[in-house]
């Protein structure tokens, strides 16, 4: 009995040890993103509250907190309250099996990066969900178009990760790391680590194939009829996806605790130090590509996931798993 | 042949992409464009055109003479000057109200006046909540100048070689 509450407790904990630092993250990657855009278009970014604006998230969430949560008269009340939940919890659940070190995870399950795959495909309810109850023909067209492309991009997602488990001949996160200690998988992989970041640019519907949340065109899409605490989940879910994306990415393609060469100045930081370098190094891509392309249109982002990421990720496993054969290391 | 296989380099190599991203990329470290504006301020021109202020001569005089050139001249009318001579003979004015909503901040008044009483002077940071507190009179604009009057002054001399 006693044994037992003493897991419990540890557990809670554990899931406490991640989740508080990583809303703390979220709220400043939000700062970080407006700093990066600002700079790269001549402005400053937030500089009031706080000095450099560092105090600018805790008072956007304050904000957000005591608004008034409006609930559409035409709404189907329970969707239109559990859709942002399911998309923050979705979000939050994700970094249950992300290691940040070697052995530093809650869940070292063997199917790890099979988790993470269906835990993002989940993703996409909480978006139509949204967008089906608030009974709004914007939120309706956002929703339709966040699903598809989900959808379309996941495919191509899925494929890369079958190169680098292939590569790695593992799907446990932990191991795909360990498998990297020679060479990280961006420099045999690279052009999948191009289609992997563009994949998960769509995969979160930020920039430049941001059109669920097309402001031009649709107001904000899904989350139109959102406010207050509602609206705020919805941002959360969505800025913990790109970590979480980011840290998958980092998982995959750049080591993830490793150090990037072994010797003496680099091994001296810690493996979860260099984990979040590498995760922000990622984020950073993120806002660079926002500052920097133009939003897609939505037949040409059909077209780029299905036409281009597809068939040449295909390519890419026909050739890699070529490759492992040939020589053996399969 | 040649310029197809550039083409499709470029393409493969993903050439505009790149460029893009390094632009962007070297704009991050440029000097921003956007001041940090209650706390920096932008460098003002000794023409620039502020609010207004009524000045005195150094020995406490009221410059104004009630000539009313500068009530003649202004083109939204925002200037009521009524006048009458004082116990010592000389004419000054009794009265001297500038409605800041109607002024287009032209500078005639200004360069109608000669003896150089109402300037505009380099403040611009007079906002109000009440449109009653923008009607100026008499007093506020020469408690203005006293206020104003260093910077008034030297502006009124740096800009005197070209007048």
């Amino acid at each position: 009995m006693v044994e037992n509450v003493v897991t419990l407790a540890i557990i809670v904990a554990q899931i406490m040890a991640i989740v508080g630092p990583l809303l703390l993250a979220v709220a400043y990657t939000t700062w970080a993103e407006r700093k990066v855009i600002g700079a790269m278009q001549l402005r400053q970014g937030p500089m009031t509250v706080g000095p450099w604006g560092l105090l600018q998230p805790i008072a956007d969430g304050a904000k957000l907190f005591l608004k008034e949560t409006v609930i559409p008269s035409g709404a189907n009340k329970v969707v239109f309250i559990a859709a942002p939940m399911i998309t923050f919890v979705l979000a939050l659940i994700g970094w249950a099996v992300i290691p940040f070190a070697e052995g530093w995870v809650i869940a070292d399950i063997n199917v790890g990066i099979l988790y993470l795959l269906a835990v993002s495909s989940l993703g996409v309810y909480g978006v139509v969900m949204a967008g089906w109850a608030s009974n709004s023909r914007y939120a309706f067209l956002g929703a339709m178009r966040s699903s598809a492309q989900m959808i379309s991009y996941e495919i191509a997602i899925g494929l890369i990760i079958i190169n680098v488990l292939i590569t790695a001949g593992s799907l446990n996160l932990t191991e795909i790391v360990l498998a990297q200690q020679s060479v990280w998988y961006i420099i045999p992989h690279f052009p999948m680590f191009i289609v992997f970041i563009a994949a998960i640019l769509a995969e979160t519907n930020r920039h430049p194939f941001d059109l669920p949340e097309d402001e031009s065109s649709l107001v904000t899409g899904y989350n139109v009829e959102y406010s207050s605490m509602a609206f705020a989940l919805f941002f959360l879910g969505e800025y913990a996806n790109m970590i979480l994306m980011s840290a998958i990415a980092v998982i995959l393609f750049l080591g993830g605790w490793l150090p990037p060469i072994d010797i003496a100045p680099f091994n001296w930081i810690p493996g979860p130090i260099w984990f979040i370098l590498k995760i922000c190094a990622v984020l950073f891509i993120f806002f660079w590509a926002r500052a920097t392309l133009p939003r897609y249109r939505y037949d040409q982002l059909m077209r780029l996931g299905w036409k281009v990421f597809l068939p040449f990720s295909l390519l890419w496993v026909v050739l890699t798993s070529g490759v492992l054969l040939a020589f053996d290391m399969l | 042949m040649a310029t197809t296989i550039d083409r499709a380099a470029k393409t493969f190599l993903l050439q505009e992409l790149v460029s893009g991203f390094w632009l962007t990329f070297r704009y991050m470290f440029k000097k921003k464009y956007t001041l940090n504006y209650p706390y920096e301020k932008g460098p003002l021109s000794p023409r620039f055109r502020g609010e207004h202020a009524l000045r005195r001569y150094p020995n406490g005089e009221e410059r104004c003479i009630a000539c009313k050139l500068c009530e003649a001249i202004c083109p939204a009318q925002a200037i009521t000057i009524e006048s009458e001579p004082r116990p010592d003979g000389s004419r000054r004015t009794t009265r001297y109200d500038i409605d800041m909503t109607k002024c287009i901040y032209c500078g005639f008044c200004e360069e109608a006046c000669p003896v150089d009483a109402i300037v505009e002077g380099p403040n611009f940071e007079f906002a109000a909540y009440t449109r009653e507190e923008l009607f100026y009179d008499k007093e506020k604009l020469l408690a203005n100048g006293e206020r104003w009057e260093t910077e008034i002054a030297a502006n009124l001399a740096a800009d005197a070689p070209y007048r």
